[in-house]
């Protein structure tokens, strides 16, 4: 139901996200979407990849603090509203999310959403309860 | 036990009376044989005759690391060069290095004085003893190498580096002591980690640890790791090298050695010498020294000293462990900081390595300091507002040690410079002089 995202810790510093980037893409390892936040201080870039065990491996190697991070990924129509309706559903039953980010399923025309709360649990539950199709993690690596 | 229990256990009268008669025949030796000290005490109008008590020596100049410099290579050589065995140098972070001369017996008086100082750790010819201080210039690898001779241990004069063959021959060999710097200590303790090294199953039973500034929760850290007790050797090249004082089981100050040493504590400004329990700047002077005898040497390092009987039984005076260097201090906004407070506050958070670095600089004519720390996989977290509270969390340690706010930056674990001797803390950028 889980989705093992990377969560890695990028120093303030020039090149870091093009070292991390590149340890992954050598590694032969496809990214299937990607978020980057970062302060001023300090950035933490968050990846799905196909492989995240390896990724977390590949990554540790060149010095990386990479953490898997367990998300959830919804499945939208990619039409105006898509978003805003699952946002609402969560928000009538008092979730706070963390971060979101979206991508685009080039196949299947729809876009997948990724989730993050406090209480991952109970956000699939609410999800399940409004017959929000959850996306299974194997369907989101191996796109 | 006690390696010399005659001088180490003799009371505090006797040890006073020694004191006075090396005094008077050492200032009388650098009078006539030094023309660094006959000139400055002809100017001072001090002349031997005049040291009849202890307390005297207050009337005589300090000798600085500047004259010595001053004197640089061999002029404060008391002997005919012919008599000098060897030669050590300080390490010159500023201006010329300086040069300590021995002879032979000064050689000796070197191994007795760190055959004290082992046998305080428990050490004794069953030993096996891993040296990692560098043999060379620096004096650490070659003073703890003569005392190690003195005790008949078996010494393993290995030197810094190597650092994955140094943690294989401490498995090997059966390593029952080590000596390092605190900063080279934590790196092996680390990459023995990472090789999955059982501490348990090592034989080691002390570690000998010097040549930087510690707190005690460094060496809580290191004796932790290790699982071995750690004792702190204190020392400097221009009086000897290590082994001018050293800790005792009961690690409670170093024993400074009073028949090779005399000590006192000024006032770093006015030059006064302060009173027991006062803490200040040591000064030192070579009781017993052929070639290069140096009264009233400052050594910048802070401390305080106590003449207090201590429960291992020896007599000789302690000191406290140094708690700064009077020129290691950075001046921040006018406020006096030690790179040692810093670190004693990031040993006090959970998950923080003690890898740092201090970064001073004046963008705008304010000083700003940054102190950089590297985050490790423990202290990560993919959560944002974590990140920021464990950075602030940090920043208020720090503040609560030293009264100032920095900045604090996490950076990439293994990004901050390992020292294989003394450590680089901190970088002044603000181009002050």
């Amino acid at each position: 139901m889980k989705i093992n995202q990377l969560s890695i810790f990028l120093e303030n510093q020039k090149g870091r996200l093009w070292e991390a980037l590149n340890t992954i893409a050598t590694g032969k390892i496809n990214i299937r979407a990607l978020s980057l936040a970062d302060t001023s201080e300090f950035g933490i870039l968050r990846i799905v990849v196909n492989d995240p065990e390896k990724g977390k491996k590949l990554l540790e190697e060149k010095q990386f603090i990479v953490k898997i991070t367990p998300i959830v990924g919804v499945e939208l129509s990619d039409t105006p509203g898509g978003l805003s309706s699952v946002l609402k559903i969560l928000t009538d039953n008092n979730i706070n999310l963390e971060y979101l980010y979206a991508f685009t399923h080039e196949k299947t025309e729809k876009a997948i959403l990724l989730l993050q709360a406090k209480d991952l649990d109970l956000l699939i539950k609410i999800l399940k309860k409004h017959e929000i199709a959850i996306v299974p993690p194997e369907e989101v690596y191996n796109l | 036990m006690i390696w010399n229990k005659k001088i180490e256990c003799a009371s505090r009268e006797e040890i006073k009376e020694l004191q006075l008669v090396k005094l008077q025949k050492t200032i009388k030796n650098v009078f006539d044989n030094v023309p660094y000290y006959s000139k400055k005490y002809t100017e001072y109008e001090i002349y031997p005759e005049d040291i009849e008590t202890l307390k005297d020596i207050e009337k005589l100049p300090f000798t600085t690391k500047d004259d010595l410099r001053e004197s640089y290579p061999f002029g404060m050589f008391a002997v005919d060069r012919k008599k000098i065995i060897e030669v050590h140098s300080s390490s010159g972070t500023t201006g010329k290095p300086v040069v300590s001369g021995y002879t032979s017996k000064d050689i000796e008086n070197w191994g007795e004085v760190i055959a004290r100082g082992l046998t305080m750790m428990g050490a004794d010819d069953e030993d096996i003893i891993q040296n990692t201080h560098g043999y060379g210039l620096f004096t650490g690898g070659f003073g703890v190498h003569y005392g190690s001779h003195k005790i008949g241990a078996t010494i393993i004069p290995i030197s810094t580096g190597q650092s994955r063959r140094q943690i294989e021959i401490m498995k090997d060999f059966g390593t029952s002591i080590m000596i390092f710097t605190p900063s080279y200590g934590m790196y092996l303790a680390e990459l023995a980690e990472e090789e999955n090294v059982d501490f348990n199953n090592l034989n080691l039973k002390a570690i000998g640890f010097g040549a930087e500034i510690w707190t005690d929760e460094m060496r809580k850290s290191i004796e932790k790791r290790f699982k071995a007790p750690a004792y702190n050797i204190y020392g400097l090249t221009e009086l000897m090298g290590p082994g001018v004082a050293v800790e005792c089981k009961i690690q409670e100050g170093l024993h400074l050695q009073e028949d090779f040493f005399y000590p006192e504590i000024i006032d770093s400004e006015s030059g006064n010498t302060l009173n027991e329990g006062t803490e200040g700047e040591l000064v030192l002077t070579n009781l017993e020294r052929e070639g290069m005898p140096l009264i009233r040497f400052r050594t910048k390092d802070i401390t305080t000293i106590s003449y207090a009987e201590c429960e291992c039984g020896r007599n000789t005076a302690r000191i406290e462990r140094i708690t700064g260097r009077s020129d290691d201090m950075i001046k921040v906004k006018g406020v006096a900081v030690f790179p040692s407070q810093i670190e004693k506050a990031l040993l006090k958070i959970d998950n923080i390595e003690p890898h740092y670095q201090i970064i001073v600089t004046r963008p705008h004519l304010m000083d700003e300091i940054e102190v950089k720390v590297e985050a490790s996989q423990n202290l990560f977290s993919d959560d944002v507002k974590e990140m920021i509270n464990i950075k602030q969390k940090i920043e208020d340690y720090i503040f609560n040690e030293i009264g100032l706010r920095v900045k604090v930056s996490l950076v990439s674990p293994k990004s901050i410079p390992r020292s294989e001797g003394k450590a680089v803390r901190v970088i002044d950028k603000r181009n002050l002089h």
